[in-house]
């Protein structure tokens, strides 16, 4: 289980709700269940936003696991200049 | 790659850190290098843009007959020939031909193909274009005004509950932060809140954008591109033509600056389009005026900040409400602004809100940092006002709420080791804090954050005949990364700088890589050079095992040779690099390695800055007397480059902080567009800007590395206002904080 919490435009397209308790073995598997909980968040899970897993920052790798009990925070996409 | 925690500032490198000559130095001190405009084909016709005069307007019609009938003219082409295929590109579409609406002044409404520059200018004035002018908004408060005109009647404020149900100007707005900012104002001894405003700065770049598109009967086409990105543009054209990847071959031009700008596509499809329709090649060059009315500046913003701290000047609460408008699409950078804001802090109480804002000016583009420098102004000059309020010390105030390793972030993740104490520390003891203010003068300090990213990445590394080497890179370089990449090639592979030779390869010749921004590519193209060349040393062990006679295994690589592992693997002489490369024909056919990776833990970026200036009370006039820059490098590769990048994120930082920005009429047409108007900081402006390079080195990269590109340009607004303050009392809330504005300020200090 890890404690999921949504951050920025991401928290405005799950009805409010900006936490979830999830049992997921790994990023995208995170991403499917988010997605069937909150269905309007499944276009941003599918466009790519960033995951960070502790003090580890993942903008696109699916199948990088969730350590049980880690802290992962759900960031819109970062790009730069 | 997993990360490597007991990376030091302890280990040795031979080749890393020292400051050899740049690769492609010679080619641009002598004029031999080729930007943009230096490419010519057989055959080929120059294309021009016509742009809308309004800001605002709907497109009745557009009728090209005049021109068309022109001798010499081969081509025009309107939104007609660019087919809605991908709902994904519509915005970028719009933007590069405007369909039903101009939506800016500028504002690209149709292009002709002809023989010369000259009859293709003469078709311009040809073309008719039918307008009924709509009225036009250009700031973002204005536009967030309930009798603001509209840009769109479908646009309904995203992230608001309940959901609007009248249309708006006003795109999304979003949400960051954590704990509960009003318990933590109330338990505040000082509260300061202040609005800010700052002025859309370009990215000012001296090569304006350029172009050539071939496109060939086949349906076959190739590109030469002034740009940040290839494959970028690649991705863009093909989707826009409707073109299989494979059929477009595009090559990357030497880059004369981008700084983001260059990160997305302007001109490149409509020449791709001339091209098509006329079946032969077309050169679009952009003027200087054609880059400042339509390609991304950056948003102006006005952001209110608060700041509520404990007598013993421990920050309780903070919180920010941004307005970014980012011309005429969604997506200006106020989500990167709203969670860059208060990054360098540990808070247990922090909040804020991003206004996303549509205007009548040209689409934003990224600019160093995008969203950060325009928030930092107000954070930092509020934590100035805040520890002037306490009696405290400023940079003594930000070491007592500097985040650190295991601070939760304002806006979510935990940091692992970050440099900000590191930066603080440098600051505190380097000669510039440690010597007098100079008379006359005010001393600002700030700080700044920035992400940095990492992304997917390909390189190639070739051995060969002689022994020198070869690699391939899918980023542009557009600040010196390609002594960067061979330095860290030869310190993997043990062999000099001199026999290594970087080349930036088009997109047929190597895989998919992302563009060059977000401070990416010393940190992703050197992590993926640093494995290929794991992998070539691995092959020259196995050649190096044949010769011997004895297992692979028992073979390993040290200081660029293979040599015995141990005494049971037998008594060899070391082969060296070029020994095995003098072989590899008759030992097993040609060496060579490559290496596609997903680069991610990019390691986050802090810099601190100082500024001594002076003010003119009469004038206005600032002069920068001493400026000193100090910047987490994690591990500097090229320290000169690294000096580079962080001397010219800080100028054009205070350029947007003391003289830049754009000016709009009332009908919303862009006032000032050219360098005599739209004032950049010139070599005779500045001082030598003094740099301090912290290293605290990145686990998620071999070596340590970190970007450095952006963060720099955080700081310099807010370290300047704090500057004017203690220059002159007087608490500027507006960049430019130009020589009108600031004897404006003086007056309205005298009648009070």
């Amino acid at each position: 289980m890890v404690k999921v919490t949504l951050n920025g435009s991401l928290r405005s397209k799950a009805g409010g709700q900006s936490e979830f308790d999830i049992d997921a073995a790994d990023i995208r598997d995170l991403f499917r269940q988010l997605g069937e909980l909150q269905p309007k968040l499944k276009p941003l899970l599918d466009d790519g936003v960033v995951v960070a897993i502790d003090n580890q920052i993942y903008r696109d790798s699916l199948f990088q696991p969730l350590p049980e009990g880690s802290d992962v925070q759900l960031l819109p996409k970062l790009a730069g200049g | 790659m997993p990360l490597d925690e007991t990376l030091t500032n302890e280990r040795k490198f031979k080749v890393v850190g020292t400051r050899p000559n740049r690769p492609d130095g010679i080619d641009k001190v002598t004029g031999r290098a080729r930007y943009g405009a230096d490419m010519t084909m057989p055959g080929m016709l120059w294309g021009m843009i016509l742009r809308s005069p309004h800001a605002h307007a709907r497109i009745k019609g557009i009728d090209a007959s005049k021109a068309l009938a022109l001798s010499g003219v081969k081509a025009v082409v309107t939104a007609e020939d660019f087919e809605m295929r991908d709902d994904d590109l519509r915005d970028t579409l719009i933007n590069v031909m405007a369909r039903d609406k101009a939506l800016y002044d500028g504002h690209t409404v149709a292009a002709v193909a002809a023989t010369s520059k000259s009859i293709a200018k003469k078709a311009l004035k040809l073309i008719e274009v039918d307008y009924d002018v709509l009225p036009a908004v250009v700031d973002e408060n204005a536009a967030m005004a309930p009798d603001a005109p509209l840009l769109y009647d479908d646009m309904f404020t995203q992230g608001v509950d309940p959901a609007p149900t009248k249309p708006s100007n006003v795109a999304n707005v979003l949400e960051f932060g954590h704990g509960d900012v009003e318990a933590g104002f109330a338990k505040a001894d000082v509260v300061i809140e202040r609005t800010f405003k700052t002025g859309a700065t370009h990215q000012g770049y001296i090569e304006p954008h350029a172009c050539v598109a071939s496109y060939n009967p086949d349906g076959y086409a190739e590109m030469w591109v002034c740009t940040q990105g290839h494959f970028m543009i690649r991705d863009n054209c093909a989707r826009l033509l409707g073109m299989d990847l494979s059929r477009l071959r595009v090559t990357a031009s030497e880059i004369g600056g981008g700084f983001g700008g260059k990160t997305t596509v302007f001109i490149e499809p409509v020449a791709l389009a001339l091209s098509k329709k006329t079946g032969r090649p077309v050169k679009i060059v952009m003027s200087r005026d054609e880059v400042f009315r339509a390609t991304g500046p950056t948003s102006s913003s006005t952001n209110r900040v608060k700041i509520g701290a404990t007598k013993d000047g421990r920050i309780v609460a903070a919180e920010a409400e941004l307005r970014y408008q980012g011309g005429p699409f969604a997506g200006s950078p106020v989500e990167w602004g709203a969670m860059t804001a208060f990054a360098c802090y540990d808070l247990e109480n922090v909040k804020t809100v991003g206004y996303d804002v549509v205007c009548n000016r040209p689409k934003q583009a990224a600019y160093r940092a995008p969203g950060a420098p325009m928030i930092a102004f107000g954070v930092e000059s509020v934590m100035d006002d805040v520890a002037h309020e306490l009696g405290m010390d400023p940079v003594d105030f930000r070491i007592l709420n500097q985040a650190k390793e295991g601070t939760k972030s304002s806006y979510g993740p935990t940091y692992g080791p970050i440099g900000i104490a590191a930066c603080l520390d440098a600051l505190k003891h380097s000669d510039h804090y440690q010597s007098p203010v100079p008379e006359g003068c005010g001393r600002g300090t700030a700080v700044g954050f920035w992400f940095n990213f990492g992304g997917q990445t390909c390189v190639g590394l070739n051995v060969n005949e002689d022994g020198t080497v070869t690699i391939q890179l899918g980023t542009q370089d557009i600040g010196g990364s390609r002594a960067s990449m061979c330095l860290m090639t030869a310190e993997a592979l043990g062999i000099p700088y001199e026999d290594v030779r970087a080349v930036n390869a088009d997109t047929s010749a190597i895989g998919f890589t992302e563009t060059t921004e977000g401070s990416r590519t010393t940190f992703s193209s050197g992590m993926a050079l640093i494995k290929a060349a794991g992998e070539t040393t691995k092959k020259m062990c196995a050649r190096a095992a044949k010769v011997w006679g004895i297992p692979e295994e028992a073979v390993e690589w040290v200081d660029g040779a293979a040599r015995p592992a141990g005494d049971n693997a037998g008594k060899f002489d070391p082969m060296t690099f070029k020994e095995i490369a003098a072989i590899a024909h008759s030992t097993g056919g040609p060496i060579a390695g490559h290496s596609e990776i997903n680069a991610e833990n990019a390691g986050e970026g802090f810099a601190a800055h100082i500024c001594d200036l002076k003010v003119d009370p009469e004038t206005g006039f600032t002069e920068v007397v001493r400026y000193t820059v100090i910047q987490d490098a994690g591990k500097a590769v090229h320290p000169s480059y690294v000096e580079g990048q962080m001397q010219g994120a800080a100028a054009q930082g205070i350029g947007w902080a003391l003289n830049e920005e754009y000016i709009y009429s009332e009908d919303g047409r862009l006032q000032n567009p050219g360098f005599l108007d739209y004032r950049i900081p010139v070599c005779s402006d500045l001082p030598m800007l003094e740099t301090v390079i912290v290293e605290v080195p990145n686990p998620g990269h071999p070596f340590g590395v970190r970007g450095v590109g952006e963060t720099s340009i955080v700081p310099p607004l807010g370290a300047i206002g704090n500057a004017v303050r203690n220059a002159t009392g007087m608490r500027m809330l507006e960049t430019p904080m130009s020589p009108p504005r600031l004897v404006a300020a003086f007056r309205e200090a005298a009648k009070a």
